[in-house]
């Protein structure tokens, strides 16, 4: 009577089809994240009472049922609309009334556009139609043009693009003190061009 | 002779497919690690729009989501090709918006539920209308915090 006393080795060759099971299964039931977007706020339900704002301090964006952009009562391009809305923004007008001067602004200081960035308001309406790619692409470019010169004052004052900061103030890999200090200077920095944004409720724009 | 008569065999040894497993293995670990659960079927077609100022929507538990697009091919007879919402896994109504971020909200543990982010996932063809109405519905349930979802892209491949 022969006697082997070694274990008999198992099987391996159908491990493959059982991991070929799994990893198609994952791969069906399993979708790639995609969620990245455009963070806003909506403002709250509560009545606000009327805020007297000068019509220099607003610039005035409609989006009509066919897509068109009318900026101050011009129709434009969505491709000038960034430039437009840098230039609005870092006016500085006050400069020419010597009250509250904006000393960081580099625009062309004209006195029929915005006052100081702490009171350049954007207000954005849009039709019922207007289709929302569009309207994400307008979003898009303010966001932009908000970017564009909050990263040169962070640049300025910090030597770090503001966009990077707030990358690196959600990375949870940063520690707690780095990020204390970087929430200060965010903050510092949303405080010299605040977003103020206000969206007017969609109509019918005849 | 008989020695090497086995040589002219010709056969080729077969490849080991011994380490075959390991390799479908670390697939599957990386798709498990990259991808998360579908958690609702689409019923709507769901193109994102493009945009480059874009932030990452972290941290899955504290977002709820909102899906607009006309309805795919297999419902467009039911309910016709006008942009529909879509929570869940059914079609909805603007006024049903409220009642169901509410049920939501009170499904989250009671720590987040202030910092709750609402994801608009709207296709890109949807019209204004429908979003503003959505959006009035989230200010009545003061669920201000919004993130339009997009795709990095050039905004300006929207306009096709």
């Amino acid at each position: 009577m022969a006697r082997n006393n070694e274990i008999p080795e198992v099987n391996a060759g159908s491990m493959a089809d059982i991991a070929f099971l799994l990893l198609i299964f994952f791969l069906v039931t399993a979708t790639i994240q995609t969620d990245m977007g455009l963070n806003r706020k909506l403002p709250s339900k509560e009545p606000t009472p009327p805020i007297l704002v000068n019509e220099r301090n607003i610039l005035r964006i409609v989006l009509n049922k066919n897509d068109q952009l009318m900026v101050e009562s011009e129709i434009m391009g969505i491709d000038e609309l960034r430039a437009t809305a840098i230039s609005f923004l870092d006016n500085g007008g006050a400069a020419q009334r010597a009250q509250e001067p904006c000393n960081y602004c580099k625009g062309t200081n004209d006195p029929a556009s915005s006052d100081n960035p702490s009171r350049a308001i954007i207000s954005l309406s849009s039709d019922r139609e207007a289709t929302y790619g569009t309207y994400v692409m307008v979003q898009n470019e303010l966001t932009a043009a908000y970017n564009t010169l909050r990263n040169r004052e962070a640049q300025r004052l910090f030597h770090q693009d503001f966009v990077e900061m707030e990358r690196q103030y959600f990375d949870p890999q940063t520690d707690k003190a780095a990020k204390k200090k970087l929430m200060e200077n965010i903050l510092a920095i949303r405080e010299l061009f605040p977003m103020q944004l206000s969206e007017a409720e969609t109509k019918q724009i005849q | 002779m008989a020695k090497f008569a086995k040589k002219k065999d010709g056969d080729l040894p077969a490849v080991s497919t011994a380490s075959l497993p390991d390799i479908v293995f670390m697939l599957l670990f990386f798709f498990m690690t990259v991808t998360t659960m579908k958690d609702s079927s689409l019923l709507v077609e769901n193109t994102l729009p493009n945009a480059t100022e874009i932030k990452k929507l972290e941290k899955k538990d504290r977002v709820i989501y909102i899906y607009v697009g006309k309805p795919t091919q297999e419902y467009q007879k039911v309910f016709g090709t006008e942009p529909k919402i879509q929570l869940n896994d059914k079609f909805a109504n603007v006024d049903e918006v409220g009642s169901y971020i509410l049920a939501e909200r009170a499904k989250k543990p009671q720590e987040l539920q202030n910092v709750l982010t609402t994801a608009l996932k709207v296709d890109k063809n949807a019209n204004m209308g429908l979003i503003a109405d959505i959006k009035q519905q989230l200010r009545e349930v003061n669920a201000l915090k919004v993130n339009y979802t997009t795709y990095e892209g050039n905004a300006f491949n929207n306009l096709q």
